[in-house]
């Protein structure tokens, strides 16, 4: 086991050193004038797909076992590191710092709903989860709550939550492709979906496992260098996470000497704190109920080791959230710094690209040809890709992060894509249409559905439609009212059964969607409660629901309250009687 | 499986949430409690100058995390040994 750890470890470290001496390579190559913006761009791109096309088709399987759960053979701490890409998608990578940008401490509800979740997984789920040894959370459901409707709605739970996510990832790897190497966007979408197959269609669970950890070790170098950049230009040390408190405190103050009222360590000037709340318990809440999330806890060889595997994801995952928000403030410093009060005829070149993206608008309003903090209008998903050229680093660093970004975008999509077709091969072929099909008859269909899902994933995201953006930001609302209460309750207490579990499912997520949807349509809003943070409502009712029902509905079978029971303990006497996988 | 065993299984479960609960005690503190109080903590500035506040939004709620996840995992063990249920 150590020595395994050992030689893996030796090997990715490899890795990442080759990875930086290649970044410094192509920046000599820049300086020296070898190779122009649209080389580097297409030298990264190429170089880094390539990386995790090679490490798919290596990670090629046959056996039914690794192509779902990875053989359960995954280390903590490379699960952890898989989990942390697998988790931080292009959302995480391109929009979060931008939206610590524009909201400013608003915006931590994101930094800690996203982390705080990771507490929930680790004592409430992974552990329970990976003790029943099953392939998939439908499979976990239909288990302990048996009866046929609660897997359904799980499946249809899960196709929608994680099929829409995955359309985001698609048109983020769009947006990376069109706007880096020139493509144009519905041909990006097509190359990106080419880009996620080949991770995942030869070796399923076990080629994304590995892919994702060359993809975690590509975005967070991507992300902290150039904010490591950025620090030593602005504040002399090259330490962001401990020096950006310099640049917010000279962003008050210069603030204040600008006259902007809407200040960025002003709390609740966006939100009201009941906003600012809620939004963090749904995040948390549904961050611990994402099925592509807590499928990855099903890989460790153990129970033991899936605790810890939780540990090193979150530590893998707040390497980046601690870094975005020094990233965010170093955005508003340069923005405040070295764009406020320029001449407009002589801004910069990044300017005038940015501003033909339609994302970066100057309106001077005033006509005194000067930029004015108010006359600024900065869209959140420019920040992150824009500041290197903001803070004028060479091109090679803008290169760097577009691939980090691309590598976030496509392990998240790589996780989306297996929940999603193994929901359709797995959960409703094998268990409710042909429970005798061959282990070749499920890889093949497994195949086919990766295939399907991610043309239509393509093909959705090629529409470039605005709800999908808002399916996303609802969607920790949606797993916060479906799925949490009711695979909390039913690792926690034996009492709780079907009738309660389908009752509780089906009016949270009602209620939840009830409440977007008049809030979206209507615009009006309880408390200042957004539709983002609409699971407040659905959550507690899910909870009330399923506990009040199973209370008044007969106790589940003896054959489920010994299930449970082996549930909660790594080893216990009934499990000699129980399956060794989740068949 | 004997009454002994019933007995040790309990034991066993009922330390898990007994961790379990003064573990979540602290993750609500630091999270929902800090955003709960965060203009009380912003009037305090710590190291390079961040407000207390934000400062638990961005770095120290993650710190503790992680903190507690990898207490609750090498107390688990722990526990597991103790009463012979470690795999």
């Amino acid at each position: 086991m150590f020595s395994q750890i050992d030689r893996l470890g030796r090997i990715w470290g490899m890795y990442t050193l080759a990875f930086a001496v290649f970044v410094v390579f192509l920046w000599l190559a820049e300086a020296a004038g070898w190779i122009g913006q649209r080389g580097i761009a297409w030298t990264f791109m190429v170089l880094t797909v390539g990386i995790y096309a090679t490490i798919g088709i290596m990670s090629r399987t046959g056996n039914l076992d690794e192509y779902y759960v990875a053989g359960r053979t995954v280390p903590g701490i490379f699960n952890g590191m898989a989990t942390a890409s697998d988790w931080m998608s292009a959302a995480s990578y391109i929009s979060l710092a931008g939206t610590l940008y524009v909201l400013g401490q608003e915006g931590l509800s994101y930094t800690v709903g996203w982390t705080g979740g990771y507490v929930l997984l680790a004592m409430f789920m992974a552990p329970y989860i990976r003790k029943l040894g099953a392939y998939t959370i439908p499979d976990f459901v239909g288990v302990r709550y048996p009866g046929g409707l609660p897997r359904i709605i799980a499946v249809i739970a899960a196709i929608i939550v994680s099929g829409t996510y995955l359309v985001a990832q698609v048109s983020g790897v769009g947006i990376i492709m069109s706007r880096f190497l020139g493509l144009d966007f519905r041909i990006a979408c097509f190359v990106g979906l080419l880009g996620i197959l080949v991770c995942s269609m030869l070796g399923g669970m076990k080629a994304v496992t590995w892919t994702q950890v060359a993809q975690y070790i590509i975005l967070i170098v991507a992300f902290i260098l150039p904010t490591i950049f950025v620090s030593k230009m602005i504040t002399g040390v090259p330490f962001p996470q401990l020096m950006y408190g310099r640049a917010l405190t000279d962003v008050a103050a210069t603030e204040t000497a600008l006259g902007i009222t809407k200040g960025y360590l002003t709390p609740f000037n966006d939100w009201t704190q009941a906003q600012f709340l809620a939004l963090i318990v749904c995040l948390m809440c549904g961050t611990a109920g994402l099925p592509h999330v807590i499928v990855r806890f099903y890989t460790t060889p153990s129970v033991r080791e899936t605790r810890f595997s939780v540990g090193w994801a979150l530590f893998f995952i707040g390497l980046m959230y601690i870094t975005i928000p020094a990233y965010a403030a170093f955005a508003r410093w340069e923005v405040l710094h070295n764009v406020v009060g320029q001449a407009i005829d002589s801004l910069p070149g990044w300017v005038a690209a940015w501003t033909k993206t339609g994302l970066l608008t100057i309106n001077d309003a005033n006509l005194n040809g000067l930029v004015e903090y108010a006359e600024l209008g900065l869209d959140a998903d420019l920040v992150v890709l824009a500041m290197p050229e903001m803070a004028g680093l060479p091109y090679v660093v803008a290169g760097l992060v577009a691939a980090g970004g691309l590598a976030a975008a496509l392990s998240t999509a790589d996780g989306l894509l297996m929940v999603v077709a193994t929901a359709i091969s797995h959960d409703i072929y094998f268990k409710l249409i042909n429970k005798n099909a061959s282990d070749r008859t499920r890889l093949n269909i497994s195949r086919v559905m990766l295939v399907t899902v991610a043309a239509i994933a393509a093909w959705i995201a090629s529409l470039r439609l605005s709800i999908i953006a808002d399916i996303v930001a609802w969607a920790f609302s949606l797993a916060a009212a479906s799925f949490f209460p009711i695979l909390v309750l039913g690792i926690f207490w034996k009492r709780i059964n079907t009738a309660g579990a389908i009752t509780g499912m089906t009016v949270g997520l009602l209620t939840t969607l009830g409440y977007i949807i008049w809030s979206s349509v209507t615009g009006g809003n309880i408390g200042g409660i957004l539709p983002n943070a609409a699971g407040i409502f659905g959550m507690p009712i899910n909870f009330l629901l399923t506990i009040v029902i199973s209370l008044l509905t007969a106790p589940p079978t003896q054959e489920i309250q010994n299930m449970v029971d082996r549930l909660r303990f790594p080893k216990h006497a009934y499990d000699a009687a129980a399956p060794a996988t989740g068949d | 499986m004997s009454p002994k065993d019933a007995e040790r299984y309990q034991q066993h479960f009922r330390a898990n949430l007994g961790l379990t609960v003064k573990l979540l005690a602290v993750w609500a503190l630091v999270s929902v409690g800090a955003a709960a109080a965060i203009e009380w903590l912003d009037q305090f500035r710590i190291l390079t100058g961040f407000p207390l506040g934000y400062y638990m939004g961005a770095q120290g709620a993650q710190i503790t995390f992680v903190i507690i996840i990898f207490i609750y995992a090498f107390r688990m063990r722990a526990i597991d040994q103790k009463y012979g249920v470690d795999e």
